[in-house]
């Protein structure tokens, strides 16, 4: 490299550091992750003792792990020691300042996906807090969760008003030692939700973190824990939305939900992370861990997950079935195109009597993506009577890309019952020459193809999200035949 | 309406359409019929549009425009339509999604607005009436499911609807016992009309006691070897197909 070039590239990337210390100084750290990085955030986030040092053991045990390698994905090493572990919201000065200088093809999408211009604006990124009144809209919504007892605050906010509740339930379905990117997050977790739903409460509405979508641009460590008290019901979605960067982002978010007696906790998510582009350069590195944990009797976690963006997907939404005739479901969507890789399944631990788990898994592989279903249903000596039923279907569209399943099953009870269906199937050019012949066009054909495909899995989505799921594989499939 | 001239078509190395040369009016109902092998559905799936075939020679004009120029899914919202031996099934695309897709879509080229919901529905149940099928009919997927009879009448209840102005019918009898047939022949037989033409194309001539055909011809080895009215499916049925195949040898 030459000497002006040196020059160039320090003086870029020292414009880009200072632009942010500078606006934003006390709301900033820089890169790089020790003991006193940890002591800061929780420090800024005013935390109790009780998390500071929980966070540092996290820490601590993080610093003996290694990056996993095992998942059917490919990445570069990710340089940790680079990133910057806590950015204040406002701080954004890389960030677009209107629309007018947001790429075109991203709002474009976000046409198509019917999204309103002022929520285009935010999940473009754009700091439009001004514009958009978030304020009374977040603020009428509590008042009618908070005449129902239902608590439903970022996570710093719980942290603050409830830390009893956090202490009592963080980290006691994904421990602080649990994997590598748990214990990242464990360590330096900026900010997340926080549920609770007391004991026979309803929850009035379907909570979402749509609202909060700004907040989402600058933690990339967010750490949601929802726990809905015994014979509460709860329906939480979570909608993910990022804007387009060149460079690989890590998005490391832990998710834990607690079931008590006869509690039904419903986690829906749409996740549309920038992919990256058709060259594979870009998009998020979305490596996250979920884990419900079925504590009470007749108790019943449901995930479903549509994903269709991040260059990376890597994550496991999982549930312990501990209490005695719980209920785990999975119902999953997974699409890649491009050079988009996927590597998602669930865990199903059968640990009391009479539990009983479904898993409905739909990969969907176009382009050079490479689709991978890795899935475990473990049922152990104590689940007398447990019941597994898991079905797993793959279409591929084009002949570049991969599906591959890894169904792992481990029965230490005789008296267990595990089903597995898997299918591998293409659009057949009979189907498209039917809906061609009817008049529709090869492009809404493919995606009614699709979508049929994926119907047992859109049918447990809110409706509203359905529609949106629908839209967004559309989106995403794009060009994918023909 | 329909203009077929000298239409020859292979399938890889193999001559399947040897200079067929038809003219079909509005208001026509024809009748192709013919031994197993004969061409008589390759005939059909060509005027639609099916990947997989070669023309190697000859003109169809459809409404004075070169059919074979066009993409399938412009020659059906051109109102061209096929009723297909074997329906495909699409499986969690249920059935009136798929059909509303289909009229919206035609509706689009004609610049005319999206059809609504309501009335559209209606619209659907009125013809399931006519063709007796049930109203679980709504949330089935496309054909799922489907026995063969049910399939057939799944065609005809979608023509229907699409009110096309080229219907081809490609072994719609096929598999159908005779109450289905009559259904079926029934649902055909409503669409007729001074602006609509219809082309059969049966190994039997027993569809045609219900649907009686304006012409009749005889397909063989590639082309027609005989044309007639419909006294002739009656004498074909008499004689066998021997007696003209024999003939055009």
């Amino acid at each position: 490299m030459s000497e002006s070039s040196v020059k160039l590239e320090s003086l870029l990337s020292r414009g880009y550091s200072q632009g942010f210390v500078t606006d934003i100084e006390s709301d900033t750290v820089p890169p790089g992750l020790d003991e006193d990085v940890v002591r800061l955030i929780s420090r800024k986030k005013k935390e109790p003792a009780f998390l500071t040092e929980w966070r540092l053991k996290a820490l601590r045990h993080w610093l003996t792990m290694s990056e996993p390698r095992w998942a059917h994905v490919q990445f570069k090493p990710i340089d940790y020691q680079a990133i910057s572990y806590y950015s204040a919201p406002k701080a954004r000065t890389d960030g677009p300042k209107s629309l007018d200088e947001v790429d075109p093809k991203l709002l474009e999408t976000y046409e198509k996906l019917g999204v309103p211009l002022h929520e285009r604006a935010r999940l473009a990124g754009v700091a439009v807090d001004a514009v958009f009144d978030s304020v009374s809209v977040a603020t009428t919504f509590k008042e009618r969760l908070s005449e129902a007892g239902v608590i439903f605050l970022p996570f710093s906010q719980a942290v603050q008003q409830h830390p009893e509740l956090i202490e009592q339930y963080l980290g006691t379905v994904v421990p602080h030692s649990d994997n590598f990117f748990a214990a990242l997050n464990s360590a330096v977790f900026s900010d997340g939700s926080f549920v609770y739903v007391p004991k026979g409460v309803r929850s009035p509405m379907e909570l979402s973190t749509y609202f909060r979508i700004n907040a989402l641009n600058t933690g990339q460590f967010e750490r949601t824990l929802i726990i809905a008290d015994s014979g509460s019901y709860v329906s939480y979605l979570e909608g993910c939305s990022a804007p387009m960067r060149d460079e690989n982002q890590l998005h490391a978010a832990v998710v834990e939900l607690i079931a008590l007696d006869d509690a039904y906790i419903k986690y829906s998510t749409v996740q549309n992370w920038y992919p990256g582009d058709a060259q594979g350069r870009g998009g998020i590195y979305n490596f996250v861990t979920k884990r419900g944990e079925c504590r009470g009797r007749h108790s019943r976690i449901s995930w479903t997950q549509v994903e269709t963006g991040s260059a990376i997907t890597w994550k496991y939404p999982s549930c312990v079935l501990r209490g005695a005739g719980s209920i785990g479901e999975f119902y999953s969507v997974a699409t890649v195109n491009n050079r988009q890789q996927a590597d998602t399944g669930t865990k199903m631990i059968h640990i009391g009597a009479d539990t009983r788990s479904t898993i409905v898994s739909k990969g969907i592989s176009a382009g050079h993506g490479q689709n991978t279903y890795r899935g475990l249903v473990k049922v152990l000596p104590s689940a007398q009577g447990a019941r597994n039923f898991t079905q797993c279907d793959s279409l591929l569209m084009g002949g570049e890309c991969g599906a591959h399943t890894f169904p792992y099953v481990e029965v230490k009870n005789p008296s267990a019952t595990v089903e597995h269906e898997a299918s591998t199937s293409k659009i057949s050019d009979e189907q498209l020459f039917y809906c061609l012949q009817r008049g529709i066009s090869q492009e809404d054909a493919v995606n009614m193809i699709v979508s049929g495909f994926c119907k047992s899995v859109f049918k447990e989505l809110p409706m509203e999200f359905a529609v949106e799921a629908q839209n967004l594989l559309a989106v995403s499939l794009e060009g994918a035949v023909g | 309406m329909l203009k077929i001239d000298n239409l020859q078509v292979s399938v890889g190395d193999k001559k399947v359409l040897n200079g067929v040369t038809l003219e079909v009016s509005a208001g026509e109902v024809h009748a192709i019929m013919g031994p197993n092998g004969s061409g008589k559905s390759t005939l059909a799936h060509v005027l639609a549009g099916r990947p997989g075939y070669t023309v190697t020679a000859g003109t169809v004009l459809y409404e004075g425009h070169d059919l074979l120029a066009l993409p399938p899914e412009a020659r059906a919202r051109a109102g061209v339509f096929l009723g297909f031996q074997y329906p495909v099934e699409i499986p969690g695309v249920n059935n009136v999604y798929l059909l509303k897709a289909a009229v919206n879509a035609a509706r689009k080229q004609r610049g005319l607005p999206e059809v609504d919901a309501f009335d559209f529905l209606g619209l659907v149940r009125e013809k399931m009436q006519l063709m007796q099928m049930d109203d679980s009919f709504l949330s089935r997927g496309v054909n799922e499911g489907f026995s063969g009879g049910e399939k057939k009448r799944n065609e005809i209840l979608q023509m229907l609807v699409l009110e096309p102005r080229l219907a081809l019918l490609d072994e719609t009898d096929s598999g159908l016992d005779i109450d289905a047939m009559k259904v079926v022949a029934q649902g055909v037989n409503s669409l007729r009309s001074p602006e609509r033409a219809l082309v059969l194309v049966t190994h039997y001539q027993r569809l045609l006691d219900y649907i009686v055909p304006d012409r009749v011809h005889v397909l063989a080895r590639g082309r027609i070897v005989r044309s007639g009215d419909r006294t002739l499916a009656l004498e074909l049925e008499k004689r066998g197909y021997d007696w003209v195949t024999g003939q055009a040898a």
